[in-house]
């Protein structure tokens, strides 16, 4: 079992310093500990400010961890060139329009894609490519490509993202609230692209969410964090139907339940 | 005076700017009883925010009223002087909350001062601190609020702190209605349901008699409504009591909205959900017929041509032709829609 862990993080800490003469310290994540395996989709949850992003950044190197350690396939996160870790790390963010450029049509981010890959294959390959990932994940090449970012909504952006991540074919996709700028009608789109990746490529997921009903529908296991640090982790049904530490259980029973209604 | 809360009567607002015209509100027709706690929900860019400004009579500037009637315990808002607005309306029958209200506090303002301002353009006095102090701190203090938040600036509270704080303002004057939009949004959810139970009490303890409010969260109007009203694309597609819409929706547009919501219960899991295909037309250019028609599954001929009638239904109202007579023997429309 322990051999297959793709990503592994172990006492991660980040401090984040403030200030110039007197500098303050605020806390970011603290010895976090949890790995991902082969195919798995692990969710990190939590409040705003609770260290989801700072854990997902250190994973993505775009910011250095005070203390502990990451370990990408059995191997030191900084140990690889920066180019080959984002080949086998990639990211999905919270606002899709801020991954593409204005002035290009929506083509260009997939195409550059190629250009992460050892092999970059000639340009009548790539045409193939992409559109055949387009119609895995179930869009029409046709109504995508030649289009600008203004003439796609939010959840369309997104699952391109994730298409572009099929091409790459990271080890680690690190999806930072990817839904959490989209309208609830097409959100499950954006899930239900992730739980195929998973499927189809056997990618791994570093899902970050506030909203547990999302980590519940797409997640294997789940870690909860509270003020950086992770409160409870475990398989997703278990953490959220039976949770153990009472701010899991608050934050469960804050969650509006669409079906019956609350003794206020 | 009337019993009506509400009643608003074919309204119609429109965006006018270089970019065109834009259909944001397209005749919609709405009573509210005293008493009622009513949602309005729907996609983003549906018109909900649109509507509340045009039933408070606070439009920004690109937004115009054009046409339609809106009577608040039986002022006709559209029609009366600004200055009887301000006076006999605007607080002391209706109060409203924008969307997003927490961004446009001004940082260098304590609350208190907010108050003051607040006090002042309502009755063209000055007001001291003792006064504001005197004034608030009772009301506050009901709605669970320390006293101490009167002294403090907008950033030293929490996002679900100020959205109370905003609440408790905007009820000083004890409003018949209040109208409040997405004060949940961006909260997270223990503060949402902090916010949620506020609004109830603010209402049980009779500061408010009714309320609107507008929210894309169905499950947290779920929480505070009786009754829920979903928007879509500048129309009210159907309105009736909130535990029976979302059981058991009639129209497509909510029934396929239901279909995409993420309930946090085990069986969640185990379902292969799907979201509605395409996205909330341009309002500049709806869809001619029923503007649901282009994303509908049960898309009728007469639906692509022909505006769908307001139907009661079981004490509900659906704006759909599945209803009619015309639509118990009508045919589908065969077609690919995308369902992911
Ligand atoms: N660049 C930064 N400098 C200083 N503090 C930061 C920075 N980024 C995040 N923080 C702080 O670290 C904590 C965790 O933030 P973050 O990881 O963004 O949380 P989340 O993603 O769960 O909302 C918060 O208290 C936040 O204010
Ligand atoms: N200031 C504006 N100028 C032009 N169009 C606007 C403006 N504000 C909103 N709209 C348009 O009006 C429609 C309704 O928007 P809005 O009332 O904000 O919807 P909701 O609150 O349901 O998200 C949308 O098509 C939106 O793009
Ligand atoms: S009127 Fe027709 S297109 Fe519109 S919702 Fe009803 S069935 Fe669908
Ligand atoms: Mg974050
Ligand atoms: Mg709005």
């Amino acid at each position: 079992m322990k051999g297959d862990a793709v990503v592994r993080v172990k006492n991660l800490t980040k401090l984040y310093t403030s200030g110039y003469i007197r500098t303050t310290e605020v806390v970011g994540a603290k010895n976090v500990s949890f790995d991902i395996k082969k195919g798995e989709i692990f969710c990190l949850v939590g409040e705003s400010g609770s260290g989801k992003t700072t854990v997902g950044n250190m994973i993505l190197r775009l910011i250095k961890p005070t203390s502990g350690k990451i370990l990408l396939d059995g191997k030191d996160a900084f140990s690889y060139d920066k180019k080959a870790y984002w080949r086998k790390v990639q990211a999905v963010f919270q606002d899709p329009y801020s991954s593409f450029n204005f002035f290009y049509n929506v083509d260009k981010p997939l195409n550059d894609a190629f250009d992460l890959l050892e092999n970059s294959p000639s340009k009548e390959e790539r045409k193939k490519i992409i559109r055949s990932t387009l119609e895995t994940i179930g869009m029409n090449p046709d109504e995508i490509l030649g289009r600008y970012p203004h003439q796609l909504s939010g959840g369309q952006m997104q699952r391109l993202l994730i298409a572009r991540s099929l091409i790459i074919r990271p080890s680690l996709l690190v999806a930072d609230e990817p839904t959490s700028m989209i309208d609830a009608s097409t959100r499950v789109a954006v899930l239900n692209e992730l739980l195929r990746l998973k499927k189809v490529a056997k990618m791994s997921v570093l899902f970050i969410t506030h909203d547990l009903a999302q980590a519940y529908y797409i997640g294997d296991r789940i870690a909860i964090m509270k003020k950086g640090e992770i409160i409870e982790q475990g398989p997703v049904r278990k953490v959220i139907f039976s949770p153990k530490h009472p701010y899991t259980k608050n934050l469960v029973a804050s969650v509006p339940p669409l079906h019956e209604r609350w003794e206020l | 005076m009337d019993k009506n809360a509400l009643v608003v009567k074919n309204l119609k607002g429109y965006y006018r700017g270089t970019f065109g015209v834009v259909h944001a509100v397209d005749g919609v027709s709405l009573k509210v009883d005293e008493g009622e706690r009513v949602g309005i929900a729907g996609e983003s860019g549906c018109g909900k925010s649109s509507f509340a400004q045009l039933i408070t009579g606070t439009t920004t500037p690109l937004l115009h009223y054009e046409g339609g009637q809106v009577k608040v315990y039986g002022y006709d808002i559209w029609k009366i002087s600004p200055e009887k607005m301000r006076k006999e309306v605007k607080c002391k029958l209706m109060s409203y909350v924008p969307q997003a209200m927490l961004n446009s506090l001004n940082p260098t303002k304590r609350v208190r001062e907010f108050i003051a301002d607040m006090m002042r353009e309502r009755t063209g006095r000055k007001y001291s601190i003792d006064e504001v102090r005197e004034m608030a701190i009772e009301h506050f203090e009901r709605l669970g609020l320390d006293g101490y938040v009167l002294d403090v600036y907008p950033h030293e509270l929490s996002g679900g702190m100020a959205q109370r704080v905003i609440t408790a303002i905007s009820t000083l004057g004890s409003p018949k209605l209040l109208i409040t939009d997405e004060p949940t949004s961006a909260l997270d959810v223990t503060s949402q349901k902090r916010m949620i139970k506020l609004m109830i009490d603010i209402q049980r303890e009779g500061i408010i008699k009714s309320l609107i409010c507008i929210s894309h969260d169905l499950a947290a109007l779920n929480q505070l409504c009786d009754r829920i009203v979903i928007m879509y694309a500048g129309v009210f597609v159907e309105d009736g009591r909130v535990d029976e819409v979302i059981n058991n929706p009639f129209h497509p547009y909510t029934r396929m909205l239901m279909d995409s919501l993420l309930p946090l219960e085990p069986e969640t899991k185990d379902k292969e959900l799907s979201s509605i295909s395409g996205v909330v037309p341009d309002l500049r250019n709806p869809p001619p017929g029923c503007r649901f028609h282009p994303r509908c599954d049960q898309c009728m001929e007469i639906c692509t041509r022909k505006e769908p009638p307001e139907v009661e239904k079981d004490g509900r109202i659906v704006k759909c032709w599945l209803y009619t007579k015309i639509g118990e023997k009508g045919k589908r429309v065969k077609r690919h829609l995308e369902r992911r």
